[in-house]
């Protein structure tokens, strides 16, 4: 009874969604504002609907509903309750209900939060995310259904959900995955609106602002959570594999990051307009891309639940429309107008400018690395797979290439910044950075090229951003009220900053002093990792819920002082019959040591893998700064305050506020 | 020149830089650090270029699989069902990796015909089999690849 209601309720999810995507356009176009006025509610109704199809998937999950043939192949009636719980969107049918159910969240979060928006505006938007939900709430019910039954032949248990996949990670990581990428829909609406109506100004900037900066976050969150997860998981101690998956996510984070800091310069200068509607439209491509690479089974992964040829055109041609229809607006109606807005070839506008060159430049080759494989094989020129190397070598530079662009560009000014001046600026933060680059490289104990510069670009970020923030915070009254002076979004800018350099960090010191190795032991051996002494004690059996396991005992020391005692685990699940790795991990901020147990070799020997992860949390201590930037910048007061009249002269408000007020 | 021409003259030079910086790069990565695929038989046939890092796939075949009992070193067929290659590797395999299982090896075939591989992968699950392999294993199966046929498009790489 239950999940054809869910059923039910998914179809009237559609309809209203068909309304929303027809009635509040038409609306807008012949000016009627009683059409307008339908976008809020209908944007509710939608939201209710498909959270009532969730929560009843839910349900059949809590309570073993394995009729429902979705339930059947992804849990089983010995799974934790938590885990029941994260099964929803453990498969395919699932998690593609969580993301309609995030994309209605996102809708009815514009419909309650955009209220001093121009009516006209906000139907617009809604329409157009109206009009996404048609396609995808399309796919569920034509190629999708979570909900269909397996009857009468109904199974006594569950197939489980795979092992892999039973871990807190899992609870967390899609749906905040999830959130940026469908947040992005929000930043799309507002350029396809902006679009339609003509009304390409800093106002319009202003206000998809803090929506692009929010799912900003939540990617940001969603990529660190899938890395973390990978690390202790899957991965055997790796953290990026620029396996196609990732990249899928990556995509849209790079260009994300592009449209935000182009977003500023079109709020605060008025300039670049018709760049940001691009990369508006180019992101939330990108995001529908990865759901496309992810979820049509075109690429083999965890993440690939089924391959049904159905699913995967389907989900190209919903592709295809979107990028056709909006670069067809887009060549229609990208604003021809002359900006007056000047700025010299030394200014913000042009450190931003290069900012968003290096970054789509990385997008481009993530990309081009990520299909270019795909693209042969479709074209059946023969397989091949672009590794790991290509991509450290292309995107490295890029990255560091943007690290030194930005500590150079906080010190920059809008429209017209004086070389010599910035010249002199630069020299002390520049010093700093070299002594102290050196002076990690000597507490590592050898220099490698590649870890200077990543750590030099990652401490010069950290020093102009604390130097500006000094400068800034300047005043009569004393620090601590220069400090406070500061706006939100200055300081979610320096978060944001700080953020970068410690993944930079992170990322440069894991990669090039980690230690790995794999080695024989058995009961009673010892084996060294970089100063750390791991002796391996004991292994026996262990008993879980739903899997038995070799249980692990290896005692951790450093210079003859006990750190720790680990106890990796190699599982075997009931239902499945899988084999699972659990490291275990003595974690620290400044260092993991990490220990797995592999295959047996003779009845007490074992093959051991040991590592030593130099300031591998920094990865994603560096993602959680990043994130909390996001949040703090959004809650910015200029964002609540009402729309003011000079906003409507457009570039108004980017001219009184150069000093002032500064960029997040 | 007219300032704002100027201006868009600077964007566009800057653009055209990015642009073919990233070309650049991405083309000379490119040309290091693709792999292709060999099955077993294009192995056998001498289709497969030595030393140089590739991968090959297929299934582990049944009692093949040998140990050394000192140290982390192992040795295994891989077969297509028509040809067979030996491959050697130090380190610890996969969770899913067992005999009569599909896997992907990436190494470098030696002047002795042995596969030295760096890193073996295996299915995520059980319902997995690496497409290369699939496609491998079918074709072996179908008798439309003959050892030493090396005219189709997938071994023009």
């Amino acid at each position: 009874m239950y999940p054809e209601l869910g059923q039910f309720s998914l179809i009237l999810a559609l309809l209203l969604a068909v309304l929303l995507s027809v009635v509040p356009l038409v609306g807008s176009v012949t000016g009627r504002d009683t059409l307008q006025a339908y976008a809020r509610p209908l944007s509710a109704g939608l939201f209710v609907f498909i959270a009532i199809a969730f929560g009843i998937l839910t349900h059949a999950f809590v309570t073993d509903d394995f009729s429902v043939a979705y339930v059947a192949n992804n849990s089983n009636s010995m799974l934790p309750w938590y885990y029941k719980f994260s099964a929803v969107w453990g498969g395919h049918e699932g998690s593609l209900l969580l993301w309609i159910l995030m994309l209605a969240g996102w809708t009815l979060a514009v419909a309650i939060f955009s209220r001093r928006l121009p009516s006209v505006m906000i139907a617009q938007v809604l329409s157009v995310m109206g009009i996404v939900s048609v396609g995808f709430l399309l796919f569920i019910i034509m190629t999708s259904n979570p909900f269909d039954r397996m009857l009468p032949n109904v199974p006594a248990d569950g197939a489980d959900l795979n092992p892999l996949l039973q871990d807190f990670g899992l609870i967390v990581h899609p749906p905040m995955l999830y959130m940026g990428y469908v947040g992005f829909s929000v930043a799309f609406a507002f350029a396809i609106a902006a679009l339609i109506n003509g009304r390409l100004d800093a106002a319009w900037a202003r206000w998809s602002r803090p929506w692009t900066t929010v799912a900003w976050a939540f990617l940001s969150l969603g990529i660190a959570l899938g890395s973390w997860w990978a690390y202790y998981e899957l991965g055997w101690g790796g953290w990026w594999f620029w396996d196609p998956v990732e990249n899928a996510s990556l995509l849209p984070w790079l260009s994300g990051t592009a449209l935000m800091h182009s977003l500023a310069v079109t709020e605060k200068r008025g300039v670049f307009k018709s760049w940001t509607v691009l990369l508006a439209i180019v992101t939330f491509s990108l995001s529908l891309l990865g759901t496309f690479l992810v979820r049509s089974g075109v690429l083999t992964s965890v993440h690939a639940f089924a391959s049904d040829p159905e699913r995967g055109t389907f989900l190209l041609a919903l592709l295809a429309i979107t990028i056709v229809s909006s670069l067809a607006l887009y060549a229609f109606r990208a604003p021809v107008v002359h900006v007056r807005a000047r700025y010299g070839s030394l200014s913000r506008e042009i450190f931003l400018l290069l900012n968003n060159v290096l970054l789509v430049a990385a997008t481009l080759l993530v990309m081009v690395g990520t299909l270019y494989p795909l693209v042969l094989d479709y074209l059946d020129m023969g397989r091949l797979s672009i590794g790991e190397p290509f991509f450290n070598l292309t995107f490295s530079p890029l990255a560091l290439a943007a690290g030194l662009l930005l500590g150079a560009g906080i010190f920059s000014r809008w429209k017209k910044t004086d070389g010599g001046w910035l010249g002199r600026k630069l020299l002390w933060p520049l010093a700093i950075s070299v002594v102290a680059t050196a002076a990690v490289m000597v507490t590592y104990g050898t220099f490698k090229p590649w870890a200077f510069a990543g750590c030099f670009v990652a401490i010069w970020v950290t020093v102009a951003t604390f130097w500006d923030l000094w400068d800034k915070s300047a005043s009569r009254k004393g620090r601590l009220q220069g400090l406070k002076r500061q706006s939100r979004s200055y300081y979610g800018m320096v978060l944001g900053h700080l953020g970068l350099a410690i993944t930079m960090a992170g990322a440069t010191v894991v990669s090039n002093y980690g230690v790995e190795r794999d080695v024989r032991m058995t009961p009673g051996d010892t084996a060294m990792i970089g100063d750390y002494q791991i002796q391996f004690t004991d292994i026996g059996e262990r008993r879980g819920q739903n899997f038995t396991a070799q249980y692990g005992s290896f005692d951790l020391s450093l210079d003859g002082q006990y750190v720790a005692t680990l106890h990796p685990e190699k599982r075997q699940y009931q239902v499945q019959r899988n084999v699972m790795t659990e490291a275990a991990i003595d974690a620290g901020l400044f260092r993991d040591v990490f220990v797995a147990i592999g295959e047996r070799i003779t009845d007490d020997a074992w093959a051991i893998r040991i590592q030593y992860k130099p300031l591998v949390r920094w990865l994603w201590l560096g993602a959680l700064f990043m994130a909390a930037g996001g949040f703090l910048a959004i809650a910015d007061r200029r964002y609540r305050i009402r729309e003011r009249v000079s906003d409507r002269q457009g570039i108004e408000s980017g001219r009184r506020g150069d000093v002032a007020e500064a960029m997040s | 020149m007219h300032p704002i021409r100027k201006k868009r003259l600077t964007i566009v030079l800057f653009l055209l830089a990015g642009i073919a910086v990233a070309v650049g790069l991405t083309t000379y990565a490119l040309r290091q650090n693709i792999n292709l695929f060999y099955a077993p038989s294009q192995i056998a046939a001498g289709d497969a270029p030595l030393d140089v890092r590739i991968r090959a796939g297929g299934m582990v075949e049944e009692g093949s699989v040998q140990r050394d009992p000192e140290s982390l070193k192992v040795e295994f067929r891989v077969t297509d069902f028509n040809s067979s290659v030996l491959v050697e590797y130090t380190g610890i395999l996969p969770d899913l990796f067992a005999e009569g299982q599909g896997v992907v090896a990436m190494g470098r075939l030696n002047a002795s015909g042995r596969f030295v591989a760096d890193q073996v992968l295996a299915k995520h699950d059980e319902n997995y089999m690496p497409p290369e392999v699939a496609e491998a294993l079918e074709r072996a199966s179908a008798g439309t690849h003959k050892a030493g046929d090396s005219s189709g498009p997938e071994t023009a790489y």
